[in-house]
């Protein structure tokens, strides 16, 4: 059964029935740039973050056609150290950390809860112009020299470099404030302005892993904020905490920032966990399998996050025993990430499974994860890391988490609240050719990279031996295919804008708090503030009506 | 931001000299607004408690490692001063905490009167601490001038640090305790700074008559904030003043 066939004819031009929206409540640059609705900041973080993500996409081809050839194709090797950098950061600091909570969050939070915006606006909008003062220092950090340390500014060359640390540092400084006031802003409204009726296992999934991921954003993120300052003061005054030439200790410098980015990989992934745990229920029309396991399984994964950063430093010269207990305590890590692929699977497993765009982006997620999730596990086990690490096999294994999964979540949700957001749907057809592309091009690049890491090719070199050519050949080329997969998704999704069909008030049949409103929603969400008195994924109470009206 | 059909609730003034506080549109009740942003503001404090965890942590690990260091580095501050300070911030807590109770019972001019006691407190400690600093700068401890000037990996010499009395020359590393006191030190006086201005913005809403037993969240919230400043600080004194 699909539930995206209109029932009546709806195509474009039919005059709206003139009902206000949040997109057309007001008009104006400062109606946007001073807004305090958390529909229309979504909105700004959603332009924001997808300009960084595809300024992100632009290195990695470039990293990528650099590889072409053994000696380099393209750049001086102290370049090549550049753009890779650049690449990974915008990726992980401007692109995966804030994409999803940042649009999707804010755009959906507050309509799922039933309140009528976040409880604290104005610090919503402070948390979207931090992030773009963020942008702003990444690009002066580029116009300044550029930065050449690797996303993870290891000290201590990070001390020694000639380039522009300091800019991009703060710039860190400042995407951590946005990240942790966004989770601040999450959890106070999570706490505070659910609808009457709307009780915690009530609350839909996508919820409870922003609630999650929002306690690792408030707890984790100072440490960054701590870490990148006192690089920031190591290049200025030399405080010497992280500069053996002054009695400091790097590996100091290590403990600090993975004791952040560990917990920062799943401030990035849980995010992609709730989209998907919606996403195979409304697409499967059943209520999800295991919803309090799901739940509790993430606030499982933060609180155990906190307690595996050393799987990242097993060649650092960390003590053996610390080698041993995070070895064994990044094995518990998989238990609660099982069981959510476990429960999505058994969710799908005699669902009326529409194959809708969304839910293909989901079922290409579910596969991918369970390739980057297995392979962490392998990561983890200390004999086989200390091979590993630092080779292509770790390369794949978190593109096969942050690129396929998350971001392949992140398109999910996009595909599925795109008709919410704004009352068009996009043309069907070239979504799911764009998802096959996306996923062909996507493996293509990143199973090669397992192998190539397995037999020996480490990281972030410019250059490498004759033998590795034909791996990289493929992950080239693999890209490439991505690359044309993204741009043909970019422009569906845009023409839909100018010219999709109208979208149905319900376009797939959800019956969380979000699908209760009009689409687009006006200004205040709601037209009569909402109450809950049905459990939540009970399609029993689905208005199948609402499904075939067009959007107002 | 009050649309139609939105009834927005109002607190009124409990008499002439204050004025009545409109709930933000998106919050049904007063509790709700005043409940949400006491939650939000807790979870800001903790930020900042772990923003200086990490510097307590730096602290822990390098007294570890450079014991005597930190012992002689500890010996070069006043602890007399210190203590002066400390208790300057201690009664400066006391008197926001007045403070916050003034504005509890509408009574305007001790708010006034106590929040003005209060900034004076971090005035006192501010000029205290120019004072530390300078001796420090004189004893050629955290030479100011230098500050910028960088670490000479030929000669081993650290710009602002010379030591040039010498007190720091039998152990490792001296500079280590100075660059950790210094910064430690400096971030927790932005927040001092950062916090009287933050009460000077209560006393100009206060004049105004904006603070009463009907509303004082913003009172309540800068008062929470600088008890803040005041505990880090009661974890700075002993671990930098009394380490030896
Ligand atoms: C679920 C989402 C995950 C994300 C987003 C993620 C992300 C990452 C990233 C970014 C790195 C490399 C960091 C770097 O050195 O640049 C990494 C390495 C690693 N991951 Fe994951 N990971 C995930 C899941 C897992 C799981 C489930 C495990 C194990 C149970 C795991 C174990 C490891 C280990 C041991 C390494 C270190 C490998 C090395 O550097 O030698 N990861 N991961
Ligand atoms: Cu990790």
């Amino acid at each position: 059964m699909t539930t995206n066939v209109p029932a009546v004819d709806t195509h474009v031009a039919e005059p709206t029935s003139g009902r206000k929206n949040f997109l057309n409540c007001s008009s104006g640059f400062m109606s946007w740039a001073g807004t305090l609705d958390h529909k229309r900041i979504g909105l700004m973080y959603l332009v924001g973050v997808s300009i960084a993500f595809l300024c992100g996409g632009l290195f990695a081809l470039l990293v990528r056609l650099h590889l072409w050839s053994p000696e380099g194709a393209l750049f001086a090797n102290a370049d090549y150290n550049q753009i890779f950098t650049l690449h990974g950061a915008f990726m992980v600091f401007l692109f995966v950390i804030p994409a999803i909570p940042g649009s999707l969050g804010n755009m959906v939070l507050p309509l799922m809860l039933g309140a009528k915006d976040v409880a604290l606006p104005r610090l919503n909008l402070l948390s979207f112009y931090l992030w773009c003062s963020g942008a702003v220092m990444a690009t002066l950090a580029i116009i300044l020299g550029g930065f050449d340390t690797g996303w993870t500014f290891y000290a201590p060359y990070s001390i020694y470099t000639d380039k522009a640390v300091v800019s991009i540092g703060l710039g860190i400084f400042l995407l951590g404030f946005s990240s942790i006031f966004t989770g601040l802003n999450f959890i106070v409204t999570v706490h505070k302005l659910r609808a009457p009726g709307l009780t915690w296992f009530r609350m839909p999934l996508f919820v409870w892993a922003l609630y999650a991921t929002s306690i690792l954003q408030v707890l984790a993120t100072p440490v960054l904020g701590i870490t990148v300052l006192l690089v920031a003061f190591e290049r200025l005054y030399n405080i010497g905490i992280f500069d053996p030439r002054l009695g400091g200790d790097p590996v100091l410098f290590e403990h600090f920032f993975w004791f952040y980015s560990h917990p920062a990989v799943y401030i990035m992934v849980l995010p992609a966990f709730g989209i998907v745990s919606e996403l195979v229920s409304v697409h499967s029309r059943k209520p999800l399998f295991g919803y309090k396991l799901i739940a509790f399984s993430s606030l499982a994964i933060a609180i155990i996050s906190f307690l595996v950063w050393g799987h990242h430093m097993f060649t650092s010269g960390q003590s053996t025993y610390a080698m041993f207990a995070f070895s064994f305590l990044t094995f518990f890590v998989a238990i609660p990430t099982a069981i959510k692929e476990f429960s999505w699977v058994a969710t799908i497993w005699k669902g009326s499974i529409a194959l809708n765009s969304p839910m293909l982006y989901t079922l290409a997620f579910l596969i991918i994860f369970a390739i980057g999730g297995l392979t962490g596990v392998i990561l983890g086990a200390l004999n086989v890391d200390i091979h590993l690490h630092d080779t292509y096999f770790v390369v794949a294994h978190f593109h096969y988490v942050m690129m396929g999964s998350i971001a392949l979540a992140f398109f999910a949700g996009l595909h599925h609240w795109w008709p919410k957001m704004f009352g068009v749907m996009y043309n069907e057809t070239l979504a799911k050719i764009a998802c096959g592309i996306i996923f062909i091009g996507f493996n293509t690049t990143f199973l090669p990279q397992f192998i190539m890491g397995s037999r020996g090719m480490p990281r972030r070199y410019a250059t490498y031996v004759p033998e590795y050519a034909p791996y990289h050949h493929a992950s080239t080329i693999g890209a490439v295919i991505l690359g044309l997969g993204i741009a043909l998704m970019v422009y569906y999704l845009v023409a839909s804008l100018f010219s999709g069909k109208r979208a149905m008030q319900n376009q797939w049949g959800g019956v969380t708090l979000d699908w209760h409103t009009p689409t687009p929603p006006p200004l205040e969400n709601f037209d009569h503030s909402p109450s809950v008195t049905t459990e939540v994924y009970d399609y029993s109470v689905l208005d199948l009506e609402t499904t075939r009206t067009p959007a107002s | 931001m009050s649309h139609d059909g939105h009834h927005s609730v109002v607190i009124p003034a409990p008499g002439p000299e204050f004025q009545s506080h409109t709930v933000a549109h998106h919050f049904d009740t007063p509790v709700q607004e005043f409940q949400s942003a006491k939650l939000g503001f807790w979870l800001f404090l903790a930020t900042e408690i772990l923003l200086f965890g990490g510097l307590f942590a730096a602290y822990f690990y390098y007294h570890q490692m450079y014991h005597e260091t930190f012992h002689l580095g500890g010996q070069q501050l006043d602890w007399w001063l210190g203590a002066l300070n400390t208790s300057v911030l201690l009664l400066s807590s006391w008197t926001m905490a007045m403070g916050v109770r003034s504005a509890q019972t509408s009574q305007k001019g001790k708010l006034l009167m106590y929040c003005g006691l209060t900034v004076l407190g971090a005035v006192i400690f501010l000029v205290i601490k120019f004072f530390e600093y300078k001796a420090k700068n004189e004893h050629g401890l955290i030479e100011f001038a230098h500050l910028f000037d960088g670490y000479n990996g030929a000669t081993g010499q650290l710009s602002w640090f010379t030591d040039h009395d010498g007190v720091m020359a039998g152990v490792p590393h001296g500079h280590l305790f100075f660059a950790i006191y210094l910064t430690m030190t400096a971030i927790h006086g932005l927040h001092v700074i950062i916090g009287a201005g933050l009460i000077v913005w209560i006393m100009k809403g206060a004049a105004k008559g904006r603070f009463h037993a009907g509303y004082y969240l913003p009172v309540d919230l800068v008062g929470l904030y600088w008890h803040l400043v005041d505990l880090i600080w009661i974890f700075l004194f002993p671990l930098l003043y009394l380490v030896s």
